[in-house]
């Protein structure tokens, strides 16, 4: 039984990983540029579906896209050049990590500000609370009258 | 005043969705061009009618300002925008020219046949590679380019509504 199991798992297993690669893709002869190629890849946002990398997307752009990941790694282009090449086309938006700039300063510093907000209400809240200045006479006494009036009441 | 802060904080969020939301124009799923501002890449296609001379680059570097249209006969949307694109070819006299993307030519001549052909020039982008080029994230989109070659609008998804007026026509206005 439990063998059985494990075969069913491995067959899916198996399915998967071979389903990942598109029927109708051919991988780069050379085992390294294939892994330089789908490195790349699953950093380049498909422009269709939000996202999702197009290592892993289904769209027709996509495939055309992973095409062209590999014809310029086979060309011998460096990650670095083909990110580049599309970004010229389609603009920062294909790199599912944003580049340090200007323009994402904010984007990027946004989870220290964040931080530094939640240490300062941490730290505002740890403070020990001041005991209230102590009541004068004449406080007081109002303070025993109010009192005395509610002993009366019930 | 230090109470009041949560409320105020969840107020401002609430506005500040409330106008992205209703934000005339505002499409999350388009990608701003980079296009604009460049000179059209460099292309060489061929036509769609088999003796038709081919469609270059040089073909947008005529002085006059065009429009090029990627379309395909498989693309609903570009049914719709159709008549937008004959209107804007018969009445308002502006050249259009359409590249049909990842389409057989035969049937990209079929889709003319049937709607009419607003197009002075037609090209067969077979693999897609010139509207990849182009920035294209799918069709239709449509560039207006001016004399010298330079994309200076690009309009996302079909021309419907009043896309046609608020949009194409003073970006085409504005060049001449």
């Amino acid at each position: 039984m439990m063998r059985a199991l494990t075969a069913f798992l491995l067959t899916i297993a198996l399915t998967v990983a071979a389903l990942a690669v598109a029927v109708d893709e051919k991988p780069l002869e050379d085992p390294a540029k294939e892994a330089m190629a789908r490195e790349l890849m699953k950093e380049l946002r498909c422009v269709v579906c939000q996202n999702q990398s197009i290592e892993d997307s289904n769209a027709d752009i996509a495939r055309d896209l992973r095409q062209i990941v590999r014809e310029r790694i086979a060309m011998g282009d460096t990650p670095d050049n083909v990110k580049a090449y599309l970004v010229d086309r389609y603009g920062d938006y294909v790199l599912l990590e944003p580049p340090l700039k200007p323009t994402t300063y904010f984007l990027w510093g946004s989870p220290f500000i964040f931080l530094g907000f939640v240490v300062y209400m941490v730290l505002r809240s740890r403070k020990k609370p001041v005991a209230p200045a102590p009541l004068s006479a004449e406080e007081q006494a109002e303070l025993d009258t109010i009192l005395g009036k509610r002993e009366d009441d019930a | 005043m230090q109470r009041f802060a949560p409320l105020i904080i969840v107020l401002a969020l609430a506005g500040l969705f409330f106008m992205m939301m209703t934000q005339e124009g505002r499409n999350p799923n388009e990608i701003k061009s980079v296009m604009i501002g460049k000179p059209a890449p460099a292309f060489s296609i061929p036509g769609l009618e088999a003796d038709a001379p081919g469609l270059t680059d040089a073909d947008l570097r005529t002085g006059e300002p065009v429009l090029v249209n990627f379309f395909a006969s498989w693309c609903v949307p570009c049914r719709a925008e159709h008549e937008s694109l004959m209107a804007l070819a018969r009445e308002h006299g502006a050249t259009v020219i359409g590249i049909a993307y990842k389409d057989t030519p035969d049937r990209s001549l079929a889709f003319l046949d049937e709607l009419g052909n607003p197009f002075a020039k037609t090209g067969a982008d077979l693999d897609g590679r010139v509207a990849i080029d182009w920035g294209v994230t799918g069709v239709p989109e449509t560039f207006l380019v001016d004399g010298s070659g330079t994309i200076v609008y690009r309009h996302w998804g079909p021309i419907v509504g009043d896309g046609l007026e608020a949009q194409v026509l003073p970006a085409l206005e504005a060049l001449k």
